[in-house]
């Protein structure tokens, strides 16, 4: 692997304070240090912004229900077909690209790690399969627990440190990184055709609440030192009000012992953070939660932001699913996975004109701009929840200018157009709150040490955007900022040039980072025979066939956590 | 080597996915197989029968033995000089495979399907029109109280089907028959109408008709005919009231529904059905898919490529057009002037038009046993069975991934599909460079 020298760029580093300045990156054997030799390759980065590759945090890229989607909705596909070149493969776009394309696509705007955020355990072999063949980023996914009946079982009996054995087993078994909670309790009601709405309501059958669930699998996750804090997407998903149980999930968590990283990560806000009492009057709960956040930093935030164009909603939450489905009548999927979660997909379009549309992207955009602290809001869409990965630049445009916004605001609904707090925000952010939200913060959140920055042993994982910060002003030149953010000059992947000029010119193998907690024997074992005397019971597989073994995974990347268990 | 007993190997013939088969043997031979149904077992029973051992290249008119090396080079100048070629089979072996076959048809620029062009084609288009509303097995098993099997005869296709998860399984939420109804639906009492609580025979082609009423009753609405398809409107509105009245139902269908007059408007009905039943209980419906890797092939063809069969390469890019794009249909038409078949017998199961195009074009296939497509080739090279000989990515009906392990040693000589498609690729490579 050559060695190389990034010449003269702008660096902005907020990991290590690096906000803008003139500095050389030397780069070798994948990694950033602190000389090269004369032979290295030199990239002439003058005149340019030069920042750590993009961290995506929660983004649908991979598994059975991206999958379904994308079988379920060929229309999607034919109108953004990409050809194979020298060095690709071919694929198609657009709401949900197959793998080729997403790594691709990815990579093309300077995004080098990505993490799929809700993989139902049963099937993550399948995610596997697909993370495997995302080609150039790093990825990982966070296995879904939070309807999962051995979870609810040990909430139930009150024994948390079982409880945190049991999800180091999964997450071993699953090669999974994370825990995630979706809909807490809703998912198995669902299997009744009911829901969970709140966070004091009683689980059909299992006689536990979400907010017992949440705040025993926080616990764990502070047991067992997981790199990641718990990712929660709350009860009451998309309706009318919901920002009162966002507020109560993030508070129920407030008297657990942080460690490195908040304890809880809030995600997609903008679906979870509405006030009101019925749809026509839906408003932005922004400002109520920011205050929330603002005040309070055992928790992070992601807005998972709107965008007005065709969309496919996907998520593990399959009554909220239905419930969209029974406004939109467009198509539908739902696929319920036994003794653990279950999945919806649904086809929609959002439009200016639509007054809870026009409320959505405002509820995006006000957490964004509300929330003060860089390091605790991250920039997402919930790809392909409120749009397409691809229209992050687009994002990134309205972050940095207030003239961009506005020319958005006089186009959406009169009424939430007043109804909104946006068009009174000033803020702004700069390139380095832009290179925070978009790649420090999240690595930092995900605890990936070397990923995120640009000082001395990180990942060689660096992108060249063509903006000069001396002579830009993104405020007014949004344009600009926006065409370099979609098509990098140089992206960098382990110290190796994979775009150039916005076009793949290499196509590299990315790993796959997954979490392996250290539990102590004696807890391991009991749980393990539990688990062996129920799993026929619960499950059509057997215990034999279910864990994932890490040659299955082609780039193996584990993290292993010491623990109090 | 002595004798080994392998454990909860997973069953390589329907898609059911049985993963607690007891295999007894000592490394390269099988001595018994339990716990599989009848299938199953004569499947590990006649592992030796009928097997290809030798690569084969047809010369001056017959089928001779020759290396692996130039039944490679053979098979991949018929590939790479071919201007339309078709890839076509997959559902038998592994998604390893099935990969590297989609990437050799982006290589060669050619048209890739698997069986679901002949099985449930249609149920994904169906479900490309309204969805689906679906689960995995084992909440079938867990909750459903009622079950329905329309068009499909598990009890000789899937013999394990309702003894693992639908009636005669015992769920955290059922525990037994009793607490269960099961509902048949099709043109003959087969052996699993016998088993019914009520049988409903619909006339041949008739099921687009039953399904539609029974999408009018569940909406509370009249019908106003005396009976519908043959069966009577009574009957329609009874069994309306069980899907209504039910906690959790489930619907699987089969070929009678997808291969029969209607084609994707049936299975069109039957998804919509369930969906609207969604409205007042809860309800799923599952394909009876049949090879044990045909819900695989579909969803490796469509994470690379978007869509789940039918894909045409040829363009650079994929195209997916059912009818146009298929292998049956190109074939028939007679535009393919050259064949990739991996675990498949299109020359048995395809139709009379398209066999008699594809025995005017060079064939290549890559199989375990002798087939007629084999017969009809111009190179054959045999590979591994999988699940038995060789492990690899298998997907259930319901989309839960497994993982088929190797049991015993193949054949000396014989190659699994993956290492004979890198084989080709790597050829079909050093083709083009040389060009």
């Amino acid at each position: 692997m050559p060695e190389l020298l990034i010449r003269n760029g702008h660096v902005f580093d907020p990991l290590n304070g690096i906000e803008g300045e003139k500095a050389d990156i030397f780069v070798r054997n994948g990694k950033i240090v602190e000389k090269v030799s004369r032979k290295a390759r030199v990239l002439n980065a003058s005149g340019m912004t030069v920042m750590p590759g993009g961290v995506d945090i929660h983004s649908h890229i991979a598994g059975s229900k991206a999958n379904c989607a994308r079988m379920m909705r060929p229309e999607d596909h034919s109108k953004d077909p990409e050809s194979k070149t020298k060095c690709t493969r071919c694929g198609v776009g657009h709401t949900i690209p197959s793998v080729f394309t997403t790594g691709y696509r990815y990579a093309r705007m300077g995004y080098t790690t990505v993490f799929e955020p809700a993989t139902p355990p049963i099937k993550t072999r399948h995610t596997h399969e697909e993370l495997n063949d995302i080609p150039i980023i790093d990825k990982g996914c966070f296995p879904l627990f939070g309807n999962n009946w051995f979870v609810m079982e040990y909430v139930k009996q009150g024994r948390i440190e079982e409880l945190a054995a049991y999800v180091a087993w999964m997450l071993e078994a699953t090669k999974g990184y994370a825990i995630k909670i979706v809909n807490p309790g809703g998912i198995e009601a669902w299997r009744w055709g009911r829901n969970v709405r709140r966070l004091d309501d009683l689980v059909p059958n299992f006689d536990v609440t979400p907010r017992e669930i949440v705040r025993a699998l926080c616990q764990v996750n502070s047991l067992l030192n997981l790199p990641h804090a718990v990712h929660v997407h709350p009860n009451g998903l998309a309706e009318p009000g919901n920002y009162q149980t966002t507020i109560d999930t993030m508070e129920c968590a407030r008297d657990i012992p942080m460690k490195e990283h908040p304890v809880m990560h809030v995600t997609h806000v903008q679906f979870t953070g509405r006030k009101g009492w019925s749809w026509p009057d839906v408003r932005s709960g922004a400002p109520e939660i920011a205050d929330y956040v603002n005040t309070h930093d055992h928790v992070s935030i992601d807005p998972g932001q709107l965008i007005f164009t065709n969309v496919t909603w996907m998520t593990a939450d399959g009554p909220a699913m239905f419930a969209l489905f029974k406004l939109t009548k467009t198509k539908w999927f739902n696929a319920d996975v036994e003794s653990e979660t279950g999945a919806g997909v649904v086809a929609a379009t959002y439009k200016k004109s639509n007054y809870v549309n026009a409320i959505q992207w405002g509820i995006g955009l006000e957490l964004a701009l509300l929330v003060k602290d860089p390091w605790r809001i991250f920039l997402t869409t919930d790809h392909p929840n409120g749009g397409p990965f691809t229209a992050y630049p687009r994002v990134i445009s309205w972050l940095v200018s207030k003239e961009a916004r506005q020319k958005v605001i006089d186009k959406i609904n009169k009424t939430a157009k007043r109804r909104l707090d946006l068009g009174g925000i000033d803020r702004e952010y700069s390139l380095h709150e832009i290179a925070t939200v978009t790649r420090s913060a999240t690595a930092k959140s995900l605890g990936l040490r070397s990923k995120g920055h640009l000082g001395v042993g990180a990942d060689a994982d660096i992108a060249i955007y063509n903006i000069e910060p001396t002579k830009v002003d993104p405020a007014k030149d949004y344009k600009s900022v926006r065409k370099a953010f979609a098509r990098a000059t140089f992206t960098i992947k382990d110290g190796r040039i994979v775009v150039k000029k916005g076009e793949v010119v290499q196509d590299v193998q990315g790993r796959t980072f997954w979490t392996r907690p250290r539990v102590s024997e004696g807890t391991m074992n009991l749980v393990t025979k539990e688990l062996e005397s129920k799993f026929d019971d619960y499950y059509t597989v057997r215990m034999a066939n279910y864990p994932i073994e890490e040659r299955y995974l082609v780039a193996s990347e584990p993290m292993t956590t010491s623990t109090e268990v | 080597m002595s004798r080994i007993v392998s454990e909860n190997v997973v069953c390589t013939f329907c898609a059911s996915g049985c993963d607690d088969l007891e295999i007894a043997h000592d490394g390269h031979k099988i001595e018994s197989a339990r716990k599989g149904c009848a299938i199953s077992l004569s499947r590990f029973a006649s592992v030796e029968e009928n097997r290809l051992l030798k690569p084969l290249v047809r010369t001056r008119g017959i089928l001779r033995p020759t290396t692996f090396a130039k039944a490679v080079d053979k098979a991949a100048k018929i590939l790479n000089s071919a201007r339309y070629p078709v890839l076509y089979g997959w559902s038998q072996t592994s998604c390893e495979a099935i990969s590297k076959g989609v990437e050799l048809a982006e290589l060669v620029g050619g048209l890739i399907d698997n069986t679901t062009t002949s099985c449930h084609g249609p149920t994904i288009l169906g479900m490309q029109d309204v969805g689906e509303s679906t689960c995995t097995l084992g909440e079938v098993r867990h909750s459903a109280d009622l079950v329905i099997y329309w068009g499909c005869n598990p009890i000789h296709s899937h013999p394990h089907h309702t003894t693992r998860f639908t009636v005669f399984s015992k769920g955290r939420f059922r525990k037994a028959r009793k607490d269960r109804k099961l509902v048949v639906v099709d043109v003959r009492r087969t052996d699993t109408a016998k088993l019914a609580d009520r049988f409903v025979q619909v006339q041949p082609n008739g099921d687009y008709e039953l399904l539609t009423a029974l999408r009018t009753a569940i909406k509370g609405e009249e019908i106003e005919q005396d009976s519908i398809a043959g069966v009577p409107t009574e009957t329609v509105e009874e069994i309306a009231d069980m899907m209504i009245d039910c906690e959790f139902g489930a619907l699987f269908f089969g070929l009678g529904l997808t291969m029969t007059a209607g084609k994707h408007r049936n299975t069109e009905a039957a998804l919509a059905l369930v969906r609207d039943l969604n409205y007042v209980t809860k309800f799923v419906i599952i394909p009876m898919r049949g090879w044990f890797n045909v819900t695989g092939a579909n969803e490796v063809t469509t994470w690379q490529t978007g869509y789940p069969y039918a894909v045409d390469l040829t363009q650079g890019y994929p195209r997916f057009n059912p009818g146009d794009t298929s292998a049956i249909d190109a074939v028939a038409r007679g535009e393919v002037d050259a064949a990739l078949v991996v675990a498949s017998d299109p020359v048995s199961h395809f139709p009379r038009a398209a066999v008699k195009h594809l025995l005017e074009i060079p064939i290549v296939t890559l199989e375990p046993k002798r087939t007629p497509t084999s017969e009809a080739s111009e190179v054959v090279i045999p590979s591994t069975i999988l699940g038995i000989e060789a492990a690899g990515t298998i997907y259930r009906i319901d989309g839960v991934p497994l993982e088929a392990r190797k049991v015993i040693d193949p054949p000396v000589g014989v190659r699994s599909d993956v290492e004979i498609l890198d084989a080709l690729i790597d050829r079909v490579k050093s083709l083009r460079g040389r060009r």
